[in-house]
């Protein structure tokens, strides 16, 4: 089809000309996405952790809802959070709908399941391996948990990754508590539904284009410093 | 010298920024208005004149509605007339405003399957039901969903019966019904400001047209501060006389894209 290649061309006009709107754009989608991915991390890595070293009772019950909420929809959060932070929710009195800070919640939501999840199988993995150190070191549990959180850094940065990708790429959730409005709430996935709405799919596409080129900047930023860090470390 | 002056004085210094630091307006749209570039050709103009930011939430008139019950708007623009009423009706709106026109209209495929070229409404309708020409409906209770839905009544033809055959609801917005029209060679409702904006009709054109059954009536009203408490009244206020002004009125004329009038004002003067 014709679309990519004018889309192609389209995607590099628009990084090229410094497009302010665009620009605005692409800065409020990393804000909010990563914002979300770093609280996500902030209450799912310490919690996957938790779940990989403690033994209860229900625990394999509850690994089995964590690994089913990775696959929260997006549009069933929006609507939860909308219904909370609605003027006629209980969380009407924040004023928060129709914000960036809504928006990071919903995200939040939606991917602190991933990262807890993930981390919780990575963790447990190595914990099985080092279970007779740390009991031969005598450590408690908190500092098991620390050590495992240290040792299984680099994996758990993936795992960070996974979460903002999954975060960066939904739309369902940030149209409803952001509401797309322009200069606002506007991200890239929402900018991206509406150029399709408007039947202009050349410029969809490539503002698509933009967000694959954006979360590849990510990760390979990321990537860079996991690799030094690693070289570091083993050096 | 008394104080008083003083106090007055110092009120009014004290005052002027607050005045001058207005809140933003949440407006719950319908997605016609806000996708065709109505706001942003209009708003600018409004927004430097009052330093009121308005901010635009473009939902289907159904979901616009909802939205606004639950108080999250500070004003209702939508295209449904008797919900309209309704939402008022029930205290949630101050008072309901005509603010401007246009029309709907039956767009195809290029080689008009179903032989609706020059028929009314309901002829149209009637035609396409029995033709085996595929129909997509919004399917989502917006204004046009709704308009779409008093057509088929008036032609005395229940679409339900053809649903998921025949008859498509997309449960979507115009836009994406308009490209899956495009894309399965369906016939479909659309507001004509919608269509002229819409960037991808390939070979889709008009075939019903100027049936004053047609006619497309959009509403303005202004969220109700004795049920919603949280609402930013006075600037919701200002902006809905603005629109209804000469002034706002001069301003929705003059929007026109590829040389098209899409909205015609018909608010009444102000008493």
């Amino acid at each position: 089809m014709q679309d990519f290649g004018s889309s192609f061309a389209l995607a590099f006009r628009l990084v090229l000309s410094g497009d302010a709107d665009l620009i605005e754009i692409v800065l409020l989608s990393l804000r909010v996405s990563l914002s979300a991915a770093a609280l996500a991390c902030a209450i799912g890595l310490p919690l996957g952790a938790l779940i990989a070293v403690a033994r209860f009772r229900g625990r394999e019950a509850l690994i089995v809802v964590l690994n089913a909420l990775m696959g929260l929809p997006p549009v069933v959060v929006g609507l939860v959070v909308y219904l909370q932070l609605s003027r006629a929710g209980p969380l009407g009195f924040l004023g928060l709908l129709y914000t960036p800070t809504a928006m990071i919640l919903a995200q939040t939501i939606l991917i602190a399941p991933i990262v807890a999840a993930l981390s919780r199988q990575v963790l447990q993995d190595m914990h099985g391996e080092y279970d007779e150190q740390f009991r031969s070191l005598a450590l408690t549990r908190g500092r098991a948990v620390r050590a495992l959180l240290w040792d299984a850094r680099f994996a758990l940065v993936t795992v960070a990754l996974a979460g903002f990708g999954r975060a960066v790429a939904e739309v369902g959730a940030v149209i409803i508590v952001g509401g797309n409005i322009d200069h606002l709430t506007r991200v890239m996935t929402t900018a991206i539904a509406l150029e399709t709405s408007q039947g202009d799919l050349s410029m969809a596409l490539a503002l698509g284009i933009v967000l694959m080129v954006l979360a590849l900047g990510v990760n390979a930023v990321v990537q860079t410093v996991q690799l030094s860090a690693a070289r570091r470390s083993h050096g | 010298m008394t104080p008083i002056p003083l106090i007055a004085a110092a009120l009014i210094a004290l005052g002027t920024p607050a005045l001058a630091q207005t809140r933003p307006i949440v407006v719950q749209s319908t997605t016609s208005t806000a996708n065709s570039g109505l706001y942003d050709a209009i708003l600018p103009a409004f927004e430097a004149e009052t330093g009121i930011d308005v901010r635009v939430v473009a939902v289907g008139t159904g979901q616009a509605i909802e939205n606004a019950r639950n108080c999250d708007g500070d004003v209702l623009l939508v295209h449904a007339k008797p919900d309209e009423e309704a939402f008022v009706a029930d205290g949630y709106g101050t008072s309901r405003t005509d603010l401007m026109y246009n029309d709907f209209v039956i767009v195809g495929p290029a080689d008009d399957p179903a032989g609706l070229a020059g028929a009314d409404a309901a002829a149209a309708l009637a035609r396409l039901a029995g033709s085996g020409a595929l129909f997509a409906s919004r399917g989502d209770e917006s204004g046009t969903h709704k308009a779409e839905m008093a057509l088929w009544q008036a032609a005395g033809i229940d679409p339900s019966e053809g649903s998921g055959d025949w008859y498509r609801e997309t449960g979507s917005g115009m836009g994406a019904t308009l490209n899956a029209a495009v894309g399965m060679d369906a016939y479909t409702l659309t507001d004509r400001a919608t269509w002229v904006s819409f960037a991808n009709p390939q070979s889709h054109r008009i075939w019903v047209e100027g049936d004053p059954a047609l006619f497309n009536q959009y509403g303005v009203i202004p969220v109700s501060p004795r049920a919603c408490p949280s609402v930013h009244t006075q600037e919701a206020q200002t902006f809905v006389d603005w629109l209804v002004s000469a002034e706002g009125q001069a301003a929705i004329a003059g929007f026109e894209v590829n040389g098209q009038q899409l909205f015609h004002p018909n608010a009444p003067a102000p008493s």
